[in-house]
């Protein structure tokens, strides 16, 4: 008789691997890691042809598609592509960056609560734009209108200061996740505290400007400020795409992922710099939207399994996750209703949820 | 030939491996210095000493984890720190005392990660990568487990499937820092046992820093003692182990007596001297 228990498999639900081939390469995937990132398309696709149809004024689906390639009247056209689109463009946009730097910077942190807010790019960002808000005139619409032009581009130094600054004092020969995070906490509360300053110097009507930029919001975005964002968009998802495969090396600590042949300062610096700066673009062009970082890595992974935030998944999650809570903020609420608030309302339960529901525990 | 056969041959005295008066330090505090070790094509060395005595910190130096402040690691005869990471990747594999798997990570994934060194933009995974990720398995007894999470697997099962990882980064060396930790001595056994063959049956060299003298006498070829930082006795365990160098080395009065399985060098424990 033998006293020692037979090798057999833990009690886990097995999640089989497919393997696609074509020629000698291979890779191998699991189904749940292509089906999400699908059905969130169509969801997001879903989402947001009902926001370009909702509002004052009403347009069904067909007529938006319609109005979307030159058809229907001059007033349903304006409405679709010069009102509406730009605003769901611009969600889809900041949810798409909010939701890959989360992922990048969780991963890299291998801390669940991290992202580009802990990081400073949040604090920063409100540094620069408030002080714009109020430096720029005393309320006066020329003063407003110079605050507008400047804006975006004061909140994006101002986050990539203050990101920077964290890294920079972070740094030890590389970056321990850990360290970072508390930096970051360090610097944020300073940078909310100088932003308070701000705006106890501020006028009455500044600061109330200030306090919605400040939410988040998506109100009256055009193509302007749409433009800048796709195109940091357009280098930087591939840039973060590409560090897919180093990123699977780094989650096993330093020592491990240099074992392996990483060059681990160098890789860590890359996915600091793409992480802040896809979060700086996103802020500078809604405004420090909370929640989408923090959360949607967390809700990704526990839709798609694997061991790490799916940049993909998180990325489109995110922009289904903004668009969907600008067309309520819009429709169910207010109209001036800044879609940070609601970001947090829709998101939050459905963590909580998973949380409840999954065996998964909250670490990474 | 299977995908795992790497291009070593017959072992050769050919140095691998070396430490050349190395002095290895944690910013001032000097750990070890001027320490001489070279390493042998084929060979199978336990570094063994007290807690603190430097043995892991050397482990980081040979593996280019920790930078000597003086002196230099040569692998191949070439300086460690002055050859790119990726190409010391591919002949040199490492474990760490306790490496990190983070949640929801498969048995496979982990296997597969051990193919980042051969793999780039250029060639990325491939049918080749695959049959050396089943084969690692399947020598370390993990394939059924492939599919399971690494944070659900019990202690011995898990460094099986770490050693698996290195197994399938497909190198000539191996570094292992404390493998046994935290396992009971069934799995201790069983994890050296695995060592002990990737020695003999796949011809790695191996490095392994231990704490059981009785097992590192039983599994390595060739033991390195180690006290303050300082290399006090290097040669088969019959010449290290003995009764004066574990009274010197320890602070161990102890009898030597010969393995009664194996014949090597079994210590007995009888009190500690101070």
């Amino acid at each position: 008789m033998t006293l020692t228990a037979p090798t057999r498999a833990p009690e886990q639900r097995s999640r089989p691997r497919r393997v696609l081939r074509a020629g000698s390469v291979s890779a191998t995937y699991r189904l749940r890691q292509l089906v999400v990132p699908l059905a969130t398309v169509v969801v997001l696709l879903l989402a947001a042809a009902i926001s370009m149809g909702r509002g004052d004024y009403p347009i069904s689906i067909p007529q938006v598609l319609g109005a979307l390639v030159g058809l229907g009247d001059d007033t349903q056209r304006f409405i679709v592509t010069e009102l509406r689109a730009p605003r769901i463009v611009a969600a889809v946009l900041v949810g798409l960056a909010l939701g890959m730097s989360g992922a990048l910077i969780q991963t890299f942190a291998r801390n669940p609560l991290a992202s580009p807010d802990i990081l400073g790019v949040n604090g920063g960002a409100a540094i620069g734009a408030v002080s714009v808000i109020v430096f720029a005139g005393t309320g006066t619409t020329a003063a407003g209108v110079l605050g507008g032009i400047g804006l975006p581009l004061a909140a994006l130094l101002g986050g990539f200061v203050i990101a920077f600054a964290v890294f920079g004092l972070a740094w030890r020969k590389g970056v321990d996740g850990y360290r970072l995070v508390l930096i970051g906490v360090g610097l944020s509360a300073m940078s909310h505290a100088v932003v308070q300053y701000l705006l106890t110097r501020s006028t009455i009507w500044d600061a109330a400007a200030a306090n919605v930029w400040i939410t988040g919001s998506l109100n009256g975005r055009g193509w302007d400020d749409v433009l800048p964002l796709a195109l940091a968009l357009a280098v930087l998802v591939p840039a973060a795409l590409a560090l897919g495969r180093v990123l699977n090396v780094l989650q096993f600590g330093d020592e491990t992922a240099r074992g392996l042949g990483v060059r681990v300062p160098l890789a860590q610096g890359t996915v600091v710099v793409v992480a802040v700066a896809l979060a700086a673009f996103a802020v500078s062009a809604a405004g420090p939207i909370q929640f989408v970082a923090l959360v949607v890595p967390q809700i990704a992974v526990r839709l798609t399994g694997g061991s790490r935030p799916p940049l993909i998944a998180s990325g489109l999650l995110g922009a289904l996750l903004l668009v969907a809570s600008d067309l309520t903020a819009r429709t169910v609420l207010t109209e001036a209703f800044p879609v940070g608030v609601v970001t947090a309302v829709v998101g939050a339960p459905y963590l909580l949820w998973l949380l409840v529901r999954g065996r998964r525990r909250s670490t990474l | 030939m299977t995908a795992l056969d790497t291009p070593t041959t017959t072992p050769t005295d050919r140095v691998r491996l070396a430490a050349e008066r190395v002095r290895l330090a944690y910013g001032e505090k000097v750990v070890v210095d001027d320490l001489d070790l070279q390493l042998t094509d084929g060979s199978f060395t336990a570094i063994v000493g007290p807690n603190g005595c430097g043995k892991s910190t050397l482990l980081k130096a040979l593996g280019r984890l920790l930078r000597p402040t003086a002196g230099s690691v040569l692998l191949d005869g070439r300086a460690i720190t002055s050859t790119p990471t990726r190409e010391v990747a591919k002949v040199l594999g490492l474990l760490p005392q306790t490496p990190l798997a983070p949640e929801g990570l498969t048995v496979a994934d982990l296997v597969a990660r051990g193919r980042h060194p051969h793999q780039s933009w250029l060639r990325q995974w491939s049918s080749d990568d695959e049959a050396v990720v089943a084969e690692a398995l399947r020598w370390t007894d993990m394939a059924e487990l492939a599919d399971a999470p690494v944070d659900a697997l019990s202690g011995g099962q898990r460094q099986r499937a770490w050693i698996s990882m290195a197994l399938a980064q497909g190198t000539d060396l191996l570094l292992l820092d404390e493998p046994t930790t935290y396992l009971d001595l069934a799995h201790q056994v069983d994890v050296l046992e695995l060592v002990g063959r990737l020695h003999t049956e796949r011809g790695r060299t191996v490095v392994v820093v231990l704490h059981d003298l009785n097992l590192a006498a039983r599994y390595a070829q060739r033991l390195v003692a180690m006290k303050d930082g300082v290399l006090v006795a290097a040669g088969t365990p019959a010449e290290v182990l003995t009764e004066q160098l574990l009274a010197d080395v320890f602070e161990l009065e102890a009898r030597v007596v010969p393995d009664p399985v194996t014949g090597t060098p079994m210590v007995v424990p009888v009190r500690r001297l101070r």
